[in-house]
C-alpha cells in the first residue's frame, strides 16, 4: 500500500467491489460544487476521448479537478485505479422531462476480457434523484460477464436491480463491465449524471488500506449471490471473483470455500 | 389479432423454476414497458404464466460451454419466449 493522508478504502469495501462491480458514496461532494455543477453542465461538456493525465485533461482549479479532489472521491479512486490514472474521456448525460424511453442496458466501450486490470467509471449525481427521475440503472455483479455493449438490451428488468435515488452530490465508482442503462425520466426535471472513465497507469495491487485484509468479513463480500443470477452460474461468478482478488492482492492460494482449488487439483500431473 | 411478447429468464432449464428477470413488449400498443421500469416479476415461475394463458413459443437450448471457456459467464441462460394473441 502506498502511503498517502488520503481515506483509502479497507479490503471488506474493495472486496464487496470486486462482487458489486460499484462502490457508492451517498452525498460526499460539497453542496456549493453541486450547485456550481448545474451551470458547468449547462454550459456544454464536451466529450472528449485523450487517455492523458488528470493534470493535463483538467485545469488546475477547475469543476472536474476540484470534483476529483473531494478526499472520499480522491481516496476511493486510488483505492481502485491507483495513482495517476489517465481520463479515458468524461461525458455528460442530461435525461429531459418526460423522455421517451430508457437507454438499453449495455456495458461502456466493447467486450473487455482483461482478467487482472479494470477501468473505472465515475458517475457524479449534483442534485437529488428521485425514483421518478430515471436515476442509472444498474446490475449489481454483472461486471464480469462477458458481453458485448447493448447485446443485452434485450433484458428490461432484473431482480435486485439498482434503479438509482440519492441525495445530491453522490459519486458511484464503477467497475467498466457493468450493465447499466439510464432510465426514462417520467418527472417534470432535468436530470444529469456527468462521468469520467479512468484507465489504470500502475498494476492494480494492495492499492487500498489492506490492514484488514485477513478480515473474515472479506470472503463473505465474495461470495454474495445476486437474485437475478441463476444459482449455478452464481457459483462460476464467485470462482471468476476469487481470481480478480488473487489479481488484485497478489495472493494466488487466496480462496474460498475451495471452489478454486478443488477443480486445479491433479496430483501427480505436470501443470 | 395483435402479438403480446413476454420473455422470463430462469433460475435453472425447468419451465417451472423462479423468474430472475423479464421483458415485455406489447403489439397492441395499449403499454409502452421499457428497461427499468419495474422491480417485480409478473411471474415467480415459467409454469405460472402458462397458468395465466400465455403459450410458449420458444426456450433456449442446453449448449455446453466451449473448451476452454467453461468458467466464463455471460449472457442469461435460460430464456423463454411466450405469447399472448389480443
Amino acid at each position: 500500500m502506498a502511503t498517502t493522508s488520503l481515506p483509502l478504502l479497507s479490503s471488506v469495501e474493495v472486496a464487496r467491489f470486486v462482487a458489486h462491480g460499484f462502490h457508492r458514496m451517498d452525498g460526499v461532494v460539497p453542496d456549493e460544487l453541486n450547485e456550481e455543477a448545474i451551470e458547468v453542465f449547462d454550459a456544454g461538456v464536451p466529450v472528449v476521448y485523450r487517455g492523458e493525465p488528470v493534470a493535463k485533461v483538467f485545469e488546475e482549479g477547475s469543476f472536474a479537478r476540484r470534483l476529483l479532489d473531494v478526499p472520499a472521491v480522491a481516496g476511493a479512486l486510488r483505492s481502485l485505479v491507483g495513482p495517476d490514472p489517465l481520463v479515458d474521456h468524461q461525458a455528460l448525460h442530461v435525461r429531459s422531462p418526460h423522455e421517451g424511453a430508457a437507454q438499453p442496458l449495455h456495458g461502456d466501450a466493447i467486450i473487455d476480457t482483461r482478467p487482472d486490470a479494470f477501468d473505472v467509471q465515475l458517475m457524479y449525481y449534483p442534485h437529488e434523484v428521485t425514483g421518478t427521475m430515471g436515476g442509472t440503472l444498474s446490475v449489481p455483479g454483472s461486471h464480469l460477464r462477458r458481453t458485448n455493449e447493448s447485446d443485452t438490451g434485450r433484458y428490461q428488468n432484473l431482480r435486485g436491480q439498482t434503479r438509482l435515488t440519492c441525495p445530491a452530490g453522490t459519486v458511484v465508482l464503477l467497475h467498466h463491465g457493468i450493465w447499466h442503462g439510464g432510465r426514462r425520466n417520467d418527472s417534470d426535471r432535468r436530470r444529469y449524471m456527468y462521468k469520467i472513465r479512468f484507465n489504470p497507469t500502475v498494476p492494480q495491487v494492495r492499492l487500498w488500506d489492506t490492514a484488514d485484509l485477513d478480515d473474515p468479513r472479506v470472503a463473505e463480500e465474495l461470495s454474495v449471490y445476486f437474485p437475478w443470477c441463476e444459482h449455478a452460474t452464481g457459483r462460476l461468478e464467485i470462482y471468476n471473483r476469487i481470481k480478480l482478488w488473487r489479481a488484485m492482492t497478489g495472493d494466488a492460494s487466496f480462496d474460498i470455500d475451495l471452489w478454486a482449488t478443488r477443480v486445479a487439483n491433479r496430483p501427480g500431473r505436470a501443470a | 389479432m395483435k402479438q403480446q411478447v413476454l420473455v422470463l429468464y430462469l433460475n435453472t432449464s425447468g419451465l417451472d423454476s423462479e423468474v430472475l428477470a423479464w421483458s415485455f413488449y406489447d403489439g397492441t400498443g395499449t403499454t409502452n414497458p421499457t428497461t427499468g421500469d419495474s422491480d417485480l416479476p409478473p411471474y415467480d415461475t415459467g409454469t405460472e404464466a402458462l397458468r395465466d394463458g400465455w403459450r410458449l413459443f420458444q426456450a433456449s437450448q442446453l449448449v455446453p460451454p466451449y473448451p476452454g471457456h467453461e468458467y466464463d459467464t455471460s449472457f442469461l441462460k435460460h430464456e423463454f419466449w411466450f405469447e399472448k394473441l389480443e
